[in-house]
């Protein structure tokens, strides 16, 4: 951690606006949700009670998805996971106190 | 010390060193009595019978009851409703403005920064990836659909029981023209063969399981029993001391002509079957004393003909009962009518012609099959050229051709293999009784390491297996006088038109390759007794004193240098 020490709070701040807005622009994306370890959703491109439907439900899965990486091989760890369901492509990117969701159409 | 413990177990045995270790002597002795307790015919009076005696049985099974009240284990279901994420106790979710104060709070956070930088260089590039390809699509829908893959199977649609307790060993099935019916010889070849009771074989309509439809009573313990392919209502059998007999099904069970004892065979009557001939009537039975014979139905007082199975080497030789082969099976197919076949219980399958006048022309063909009797033997019903003997824990198919080795053969079972037979229909199809109740089914077009299907039947010995003329339903007989109605699947029971084709690739295939072997075998042998006939005349073959010495110096020489590397190795 101690690497980022350096940079200044509101620096990086615009930066992370910057990058969630790049995602928010890609092609197909519905929404971004970002959830912290306590599942409370602190940043989302989405109402109110989907948000909290998702981080909810998504950290609930992540957590799971995590233990089973972990019970196979106790030096690993979970890095990614996709959803795929008919509709759209949940992207998870799963972080120590934090969770990056994104919802992404992939139908056309 | 610890042997104190013991000592109350010690048993002390002592004698004087002069008396014991003596050689013994046995001396001859007249017999001499050392007891005798005459009868006493004063107690004959304490005799009574007991009358009436007294035993109870019980016939219906025991039974109790019992109660028991377990421990009750208590379950209650609860129920959470985690509707929003976990916040802090002092926040109230409610309020939007402290939630959001909440949020922004975090969002300042430096891990919260740093997470969502590297988080979303990853997630980017996901994204990226799902709108360049199409990673989940399915590849090669549009090939067509594989045929499912075929199941072989093999099950058991009918058991028929032998009625009555004492169930006996069924030696042969024979299934009736029409293939309604099936006739089943059962005997229990006891040692000293004495048969003081009846031994009974059966007709069963296939259709009824319950009953046997005809008791067939004979004199003595029938061991074959076969329905005549022409009239479907007569049967002949042979008998335990070597008769033969002839039954009609619209008579009864009782035997309607019955060969005399003078002119029947020595041994057992092992094997029967009947002949094609104009009238239909006549037949020919083998036995173990090694003489075949043939009968007419209508007079059977004495055999029309009969050859003995002595495979003498010259026309000049005599065939003799003495030296005669002991028949364990027969064979005969229609088409070829003045041929038959017979497998000995010495191993050999020979082929016979009953036209024949010399002895060499009366046994014409002698193939060593097995190392143990011939168990079974059977033309393959579609090419006659080859034949399936069963014997010494193998099955083999020969060729007429190929006389020193069978052109195929499976693996040596663990169990015995007690019968084996070709279906009618699927003729590359072999069914093989085994020892353990296994019925194993051997297709020669699907594989050749392995049977197709092996379908346990039943724990006992199977000893007969008969296909129905229709392909599909296998009879087997087992060792406690049941006989098993399996059904094969339609795979296995029915042919392709290819099959005939591939089947006769297979058998020339193998044939060519057992003729190339067996003319290398003779080139062999040629080039041995040439060498050895050269050899000869130098008188080269014998070792001289010259010889002897070079080898043993050869000998220590080797040695020595053995020797010497192994002290090598040890030093180094």
């Amino acid at each position: 951690m101690c690497h980022y020490i350096y940079q200044t709070v509101w620096e990086s701040a615009t930066e992370v606006e910057e990058t969630i807005k790049r995602i928010q622009a890609h092609k197909g994306v519905m929404g971004v949700v970002i959830v912290n370890h306590e599942g409370i959703p602190i940043k989302s491109s989405l109402d109110n009670a989907t948000s909290v439907l998702y981080s909810g439900l998504i950290g609930q899965l992540t957590e799971k998805a995590r233990n089973v990486v972990r019970e196979m091989d106790s030096t690993n760890e979970l890095t990614f996971l996709r959803v795929r369901s008919r509709r759209h492509e949940i992207l998870i990117a799963p972080d120590r106190e934090f969770i990056l969701i994104v919802i992404q159409n992939t139908t056309d | 010390m610890e042997k104190t413990d013991k000592a109350e177990f010690v048993y002390e045995y002592t004698r004087r060193r002069r008396e014991f270790g003596r050689q013994t002597l046995f001396e001859d002795r007249n017999a001499e009595l050392s007891v005798s307790i005459p009868s006493n015919p004063s107690m004959y009076k304490h005799y009574i019978l007991r009358n009436p005696v007294n035993v109870s049985v019980e016939n219906t099974k025991s039974m109790s009851e019992h109660w028991v009240n377990s421990v009750r284990a208590e379950y209650t279901s609860s129920g959470v409703n985690h509707v929003e994420g976990g916040w802090p106790k002092d926040i109230n979710i409610n309020d939007p403005e402290a939630t959001q104060r909440y949020r922004r709070k975090i969002e300042k956070d430096d891990a919260y920064i740093h997470a969502v930088m590297h988080l979303g260089h990853s997630m980017e590039h996901n994204i990226l990836q799902n709108n360049a390809v199409d990673m989940y699509q399915i590849y090669y829908s549009e090939l067509p659909s594989i045929p499912p893959v075929e199941r072989s199977s093999c099950h058991t649609v009918n058991v028929y029981r032998e009625p009555g307790a004492n169930r006996r060993p069924i030696r042969s099935l024979s299934w009736q023209q029409d293939g309604a019916r099936l006739a089943t010889a059962h005997a229990d070849i006891c040692f000293t063969r004495n048969s003081r009771n009846l031994q009974l074989s059966y007709i069963w309509d296939i259709e009824n399981a319950n009953a046997p439809e005809l008791t067939i009573t004979p004199p003595q313990p029938l061991l074959d029993l076969q329905y005549n392919p022409r009239d479907q209502h007569i049967l002949v059998g042979g008998l335990m001391n070597g008769q033969v007999g002839c039954w009609d099904m619209r008579r009864g069970g009782e035997v309607i002509a019955l060969c005399p004892p003078h002119v029947a065979h020595r041994e057992l009557t092992r094997n029967v079957l009947f002949i094609n001939s104009k009238t239909g009537a006549e037949f020919f039975s083998a036995s173990p004393d090694g003489v075949v014979k043939w009968w007419d139905t209508r007079n059977m007082s004495e055999p029309t003909d009969f050859m003995i199975i002595d495979p003498v080497k010259t026309n000049n030789d005599t065939q003799s009962v003495e030296n005669a082969l002991g028949i364990s099976a027969l064979e005969y197919e229609p088409t070829i009518p003045t041929r038959f076949m017979i497998g000995t219980e010495t191993g050999l399958v020979v082929g016979g012609n009953r036209k024949g006048k010399t002895p060499l022309e009366k046994l014409p063909s002698k193939y060593e099959a097995h190392l143990g009797p011939v168990y079974s033997l059977q033309r393959n019903p579609t090419f006659l050229k080859n034949f399936l003997t069963v014997g010494d824990w193998t099955a083999r198919v020969w060729s007429e051709d190929c006389r020193e080795s069978s052109i195929l053969w499976t693996h040596s079972h663990r169990t015995k293999l007690t019968d084996g037979a070709w279906n009618p229909i699927r003729f590359s199809l072999m069914l093989v009784s085994q020892w353990d109740g296994c019925l194993s089914c051997w297709d020669l077009l699907r594989r050749r390491t392995a049977p197709v299907v092996t379908a346990q039947l039943c724990d006992e010995p199977l000893l007969r297996v008969r296909p129905h003329e229709g392909g599909l339903l296998v009879a087997c007989g087992s060792s406690k006088g049941t006989v098993y109605l399996a059904e094969l699947s339609e795979n296995l029971g029915t042919a392709d038109k290819n099959d005939k084709q591939l089947l006769t690739h297979i058998l020339e295939r193998e044939n060519k390759r057992e003729r190339i072997l067996e003319a290398r075998l003779r080139e062999l042998r040629l080039k041995m007794r040439q060498e050895r006939d050269v050899g000869h005349p130098d008188g080269d073959s014998a070792p001289t004193d010259k010889d002897l010495e070079e080898a043993a110096n050869e000998y220590s020489l080797m040695v020595q240098q053995l020797q010497e590397q192994q002290n090598n190795q040890d030093l180094g």
